[in-house]
């Protein structure tokens, strides 16, 4: 099957595309393009970042999980386009120099391409855009000191790419469409939602990859064979946040980026809370259908949703049905999903705001919870008149601790009702001892969000993130 | 002059362009085959077979080796030949490789590997310090000793006396770039290897002794390195053995790189050390004798180990002179990852032991912990300045050369030390959740090679008839600006601009029988040897104009890339034209062996180190006492380079090498299951600092002043020693839980949220 995109100003149109073939491995093995570079081969590094712009503007991703057939329709610019046709070098390049920012510089392509986006982007929160980049050498700061240096300067013209042109029946339009008979296995990539419930009714083996995030590790760890294939990337009745009488739709391929957006006004906690899930590159990429749809214990946008009351709607073929987004979970590694059935959107009901979104885990950035708590508790003259308390990581699912919202609804708000609570909270979990944290320690802290939740609320500072020297 | 600029790294250009070829870069041609080792995931057991129909079967699969089809010696040590490329009749850990798959790409070698199936025998592991001890399996015959007075004395007179044990968590490199070797058969059985490497000539060592050739067979070439921090300094030889073993066999060009997973599991990182200590002190927290225990779990094979556990033993008084003191090491061999050279080498987990019995002693007498280190100081000064005489170290040492006394009291002011020390105490008891600490830590770390024969280097320039000058030297260049400052000696000697020098990948047929670039001791002795052959071009140089324009040969002076004698001046380009015209070698080689040096590891005595480097850090931390999550908010630091190469690159260093021990104390958590297990192997699991690790504010300065002994420059190391001041943030910690409760709180390491939590309970008792 054919794709095509721009990879550094120039069009490419490739036959045959086989779809577990990475970005990075075709940018290193057949072009010759070795600037990208591979540090972990699962998206934590950020040493093969590329920029990719789309409909929606550019964005850095990783080219490590990034399957060909998600790049047609696109414009790829790897480090090798950064710097100017004629060779005159970017201004993240030339304060990279100038900063000192690169020691061994095996992580600077990465950077670069990182920081030359975020500069067309207007972006400078620098923590936030550079937290997928990891560098063992430099600590950070002269980075940081060439990120803020080039912030100024004026975006080159050559960095603003514009999109192939394809062709008049794009490929994958027609979702019956097979891939070219030969050697690549078999993929569609569906326009329509339609057309996908037909293709998976007809395929329910079939594999969906929506960011690849996760599914992309199938391939580069697991070396697992995905067998028939799907794209969703340009199903456009996945996408999109839509504001409804009663609250939001949130389209199943929305990515993270999106969905923080969507989420960071109403509820601020949530947002911030997203802000640390993965990094820039990674939630570009992820999208909320495919965190709820692989059934992870550990994922963050779950607890946040399930603590907001979100129900979850699943189609398969022509049916549809909803179910509150708890209920989807029913046990580790396994959900309430038919074959052939697939995630639409989820929605999130109108709520004043009560949640506060508690993460944990060994590094701040970009890395996967020990616990992740999201506690809305709703207060009425006193009485606490609704608790919804979820945890990540405290069981093989997303989980609310019922034990601990009933020790607290219909109870005077006060701190003697939290401690009650805490106490019923460990009735509710039996949580694992692994390489994160041991099983006390879970509960331990799980308890004590709850406790956190009660002086946040009476004004006190309770994260280290807020401190300044 | 172009010694002392803050230049950038001299491939800064080609590292933001992603031109800068590392191995797996280097276009090979269409036959190249990929290579991928199978793993064992028994810690322990017989080896009983190895069933790989299934890998010989998988797609792209050309070739299939177990240890019976190496033609020569199955070894990759190091040190004592106990590492076997392919595991023969014992497994000694999980992720021991057990066969070696080349197919005609990386996936491929991959997915075949993933194929094969091992039938072990599982035995019994020994996996922790404490499994080891018991089964006493350890290298060497008994513990080493080092030591002085009568400790048990000291101890039982002492006014206080205090015991404890710090765990000591190993630490991950985590170079972005994987370890990769690539190898390019040659005529007559020659082979020519790629290596990401920080010691070519051991590369070259082991590639020779697997193809049973002598070492003149086999040239290595190191351009740069992606990071090694340590970790390329034996770690390599595997692959670059390997390559070359297939690559004999087949006549194909052989590459192997390892997935990141792969590479965690499969090689050696810091060692974990258990640390028990008995300190005696007076009213004044003067340490009055010590007695010191290392358990050093230092994995399956030998490797580095025992230079690593003696260096733990040489900083086990960091700044501290100890009057009375024993220091036992035990060196435990284990079913784990056979533990290797990481920067410092040792020294970081000697060092931290005593900084904790520093702030335990605080602790104990309720004192501010800098006056305790203040009070153990070694006494500074020289004999010569009539001051007493210095101090000398347990292993007999003197320390002339003693300036933190001064280093400190400036960073005390700088970093305005007790005024915060007072606010934070204020702060603390205004705060029902959050406390903040601080702390003040000092670094004094030994410079040379302990293996007092690796004090040597060597190096090759020539010059060409346009004036041109090809750079050459034993060092490798891993990211910390080695061929950088090279150059910029280079560039001085002949008094040119830093763009005549062309800096050339490290070379063993360049330059022969090199040691690891590794010990800080890079630009100390290769600078050295760069200058001497520069020199003896120059002097060459200089005796031909002076015997044409009859004058002294001192009379020729090279600057500004000029050559003047008195009434003419050439450019260096005619210069060296004359040179070649009249017949006289334009290209030397240069050699340097660091002088004062002598050491008997055994005895543990003598001066194994030409000098010390020094610095110090203040660090302010903030913990959350019901998550243990915690922050660093700001560091102070000063730091003594001696007389700068490069003050760019040497800041480079030191904030780099502050948030790598600040990584190794806090996040950096290698955690193994029951069975022997690396669980933690990517980044996934593991994690080093982020961008948003690194202090909100971060002031580093260099200390003003030169190196007493004679170094290129007067300049001083500058690779490891700054990451010991990470320490700081580990003590500050220390100090933020203190303010919980009113009980010494032995916080261990890595002090993770959990950690620091479980501190907090202890604290407050």
């Amino acid at each position: 099957m054919e794709i095509s995109f721009r990879l550094n100003g120039q069009e490419v149109t490739l036959a045959d595309v086989s779809p577990t073939v990475t970005l990075l491995d075709w940018l290193r093995e057949e072009r010759g393009l070795t600037g990208t570079k591979e540090g972990c081969n699962e998206g934590d590094c950020g040493a093969c970042s590329v920029m990719v712009t789309d409909e929606g503007g550019a964005q850095a991703l990783n080219a490590c999980i990034l399957f060909l057939p998600q790049l047609n329709g696109k414009a790829v610019r790897t480090v090798e386009g950064i710097a100017a046709p004629d060779g005159t070098l970017h201004p993240v390049q030339r304060a990279m120099i100038e900063h000192h920012g690169s020691q061994c510089g095996f992580c600077t392509p990465g950077f670069v391409v990182t920081m030359a986006t975020a500069h067309l982007n207007g972006a400078t929160d620098h923590d936030t855009q550079l937290a997928g980049n990891l560098c063992r050498c430099t600590g950070y700061a002269p980075i940081i000191r060439a990120a803020q240096a080039a912030s100024t300067a004026p975006v080159p013209d050559h960095m603003r790419d514009a999109l192939p042109h394809l062709a008049e029946k794009t490929p994958g339009g027609d979702a019956r469409q097979r891939g070219g008979g030969r050697q690549p296995p078999p993929w569609v990539q569906p326009e329509t939602t339609q057309a996908l419930a037909a293709w998976y009714l007809e395929h329910p083996d079939a594999t969906l990859i929506a960011g690849a995030t996760d599914v992309g590790l199938w391939v580069t760890k697991q070396m697992r064979d995905l067998g028939n294939v799907a794209f969703l990337n340009r199903c456009a009745g996945l996408r999109g946040v839509h504001q409804t009488e009663t609250g939001l739709r949130i389209g199943a391929m929305t990515t993270l980026t999106e969905l923080e957006a969507a989420v960071a006004e109403p509820h601020p906690s949530f947002g911030a809370l997203i802000r640390r899930y993965g990094s820039v590159q990674v939630r570009n990429a992820a999208t909320i259908g495919g965190n709820i749809a692989n059934g992870s214990p550990i994922g963050d946008g779950t607890p946040a949703l399930i603590a907001l009351g979100a129900t979850l709607h699943l189609r398969r073929g022509e049916e549809r049905r909803s179910l509150p987004l708890e209920d989807f979970f029913l046990d580790y590694g396994k959900q309430d999903r038919a074959p052939g059935e697939f995630v639409e959107a989820i929605s999130l009901p109108a709520q004043s705001d009560r949640l506060r979104c508690y993460k944990l885990s060994k590094r701040f950035d970009q890395d996967i919870s020990a616990v992740c708590g999201c506690l809305s508790i709703t207060v009425e003259d006193g009485i606490v008149t609704s608790a919804r308390l979820a945890y990540g990581g405290m069981a093989g699912t997303p989980r609310r601790a019922a034990g601990a919202e009933a020790a607290l609804t219909g109870q005077p708000w006060a701190e003697d009702t939290v401690r009650a609570a805490m106490e019923a909270l460990a009735q509710d979990f039996q949580p694992l001892s692994d390489m994160r944290a041991s099983a006390a320690y879970r509960l331990e802290t799980a308890q004590n969000m709850l406790l956190r939740y009660w002086h946040a609320d009476q004004g006190c500072d309770v994260s280290v993130q807020e401190v300044t020297p | 002059m172009s010694v002392a600029k803050p230049l950038p790294h001299d491939a800064a250009t080609l590292h933001v362009t992603g031109a800068a070829r590392y191995v797996d870069d280097i276009p090979t041609p269409r036959n190249t085959l990929h290579l991928a080792f199978g793993l064992s995931d028994q810690a322990a057991g017989t080896l009983d077979g190895l069933d790989l129909d299934a890998v010989r079967a998988a797609p792209g699969v050309i070739a299939v080796l177990t240890a019976a089809d190496l033609p020569f010696d199955n070894d990759v040590s190091p040190s004592i030949h106990d590492e076997p490329l392919l595991a023969e009749g014992q497994v000694h850990y999980a992720g021991q490789p057990l066969f070696l798959v080349a197919a005609t790409s990386h996936l491929a070698a991959r997915h075949a590997a993933r194929r094969g199936k091992a039938q072990i025998t599982a035995a019994p592991t020994t996996l922790s310090v404490e499994d080891a001890l018991a089964q006493d399996s350890r290298f060497e015959d008994g513990p080493r000793i080092y030591g002085r007075g009568d400790v048990e004395a000291a101890l039982s007179s002492a006014r206080h006396r205090l015991s404890g044990q710090l765990h000591v968590g190993g630490q991950e490199h985590f170079y972005l770039e994987g370890q990769a070797a690539l190898a390019l058969p040659q005529e007559g059985g020659d082979m020519v290897v790629m290596s990401s490497t920080q010691h070519p000539t051991e590369i070259q060592h082991k590639v020779a002794e697997a193809l049973c050739q002598p070492m003149h067979s086999v040239r290595v070439e190191t351009r740069r390195m992606g990071g090694g921090f340590g970790g390329k300094e034996s770690q390599g030889n595997a692959l670059a053995v390997a390559c070359a073993v297939v690559a004999a066999a087949t006549g194909r060009p052989c590459r192997m790189r390892y997935d990141r997973d792969d590479d965690m599991v499969i090689t050696g990182k810091r060692h974990d050390f258990r640390i028990d200590y008995d300190v005696g002190f007076d009213e004044s927290g003067r340490i009055q004798g010590i007695d010191v225990t290392h358990y050093a779990r230092c994995g399956w094979a030998q490797d580095l180990s025992l230079p690593v556990a003696d260096r733990a033993m040489l900083h086990a008084d960091n700044a501290y002179f100890l009057p009375a003191v024993r220091i036992t090491s035990h060196r435990l061999r284990t079913n784990t990852q056979s533990a290797t050279a990481f920067r410092g080498f040792g020294g970081p987990q000697g060092m931290l032991g005593i900084e904790r019995v520093m702030d335990h002693i605080a602790m104990h007498l309720a004192r501010d912990p800098l006056e305790i280190r203040r009070v153990n100081f070694y006494r500074s000064g020289e004999s010569s300045s009539g001051q007493a005489a210095p101090q000398t170290t347990p292993y007999g040492q003197p320390v002339e050369d003693f300036i933190l006394p001064e280093m400190v009291a400036a960073l005390e002011r700088s970093s305005d030390y007790t005024a915060r020390r007072a606010a934070i105490a204020a702060w603390n008891t205004s705060q029902p959740v959050l406390k903040k600490g601080i702390a003040l830590t000092p670094v004094k770390f030994g410079i040379s090679f302990t293996l007092t024969h690796l004090n040597q280097a060597g190096a090759l320039v020539h010059v060409y008839q346009d004036g041109s000058i090809h750079l050459n030297h034993g060092g490798t260049e891993m990211g910390q600006g080695l061929f950088q400052k090279v150059a910029q000696v280079a560039a001085d000697r002949f008094g040119v601009d830093l763009a005549a020098v062309k800096i050339t990948a490290t070379d063993t047929g360049k330059v022969p029988n090199t040691s690891a670039t590794a010990a800080s001791s890079g630009s100390d002795l290769n600078g050295m040897a760069v200058k001497a052959a520069c020199d003896t071009i120059r002097d060459r140089m200089a005796d031909v104009l002076a015997e044409q324009h009859q004058c002294a040969a001192a009379d020729v002076r090279f600057e500004g890339g000029q050559v003047h004698v008195p009434q003419a001046s050439y450019s260096f380009a005619e210069a060296a034209q004359i040179t070649y015209l009249a017949r006289v070698s334009l290209s030397a080689t240069g050699f340097y062996k660091t002088p004062k040096v002598e050491w008997d590891r055994i005895k543990g005595q003598g001066r194994p180190f030409f000098y010390f480097a020094y610095g110090a850090a203040v660090t302010e931390v903030v913990i959350d006492t019901l998550t243990g999550e915690n922050r660093i908010l700001r560091a102070d630091i000063l730091h003594d380079v001696g007389a700068s190469l490069n003050p760019a690159l040497d800041i480079g260093q030191i904030e780099g090498g502050y948030v790598q021990g600040a990584g190794w104390l806090t996040t950096e958590e290698l955690f193994w299951d029951d069975a022997g297990h690396l669980r933690t192997h990517a980044p996934a699991t593991y994690k080093i600092p982020a961008c948003s690790d690194r202090p909100d504010i971060f002031n580093v300065s260099l200390w003003d002043g030169e190196n007493r002994e004679e170094t290129i420059y007067r300049s001083k190391a500058v690779g490891e020693p700054p990451l010991m001041l990470g320490i700081s943030a580990y003590s500050a910690l220390c100090n933020a839980v203190e303010a919980c409760g009113p009980h010494y709180a032995d916080l261990q390491t890595p002090a993770t949220a959990e950690a620091v939590l479980a501190a907090i309970a202890r604290a407050r008792g």
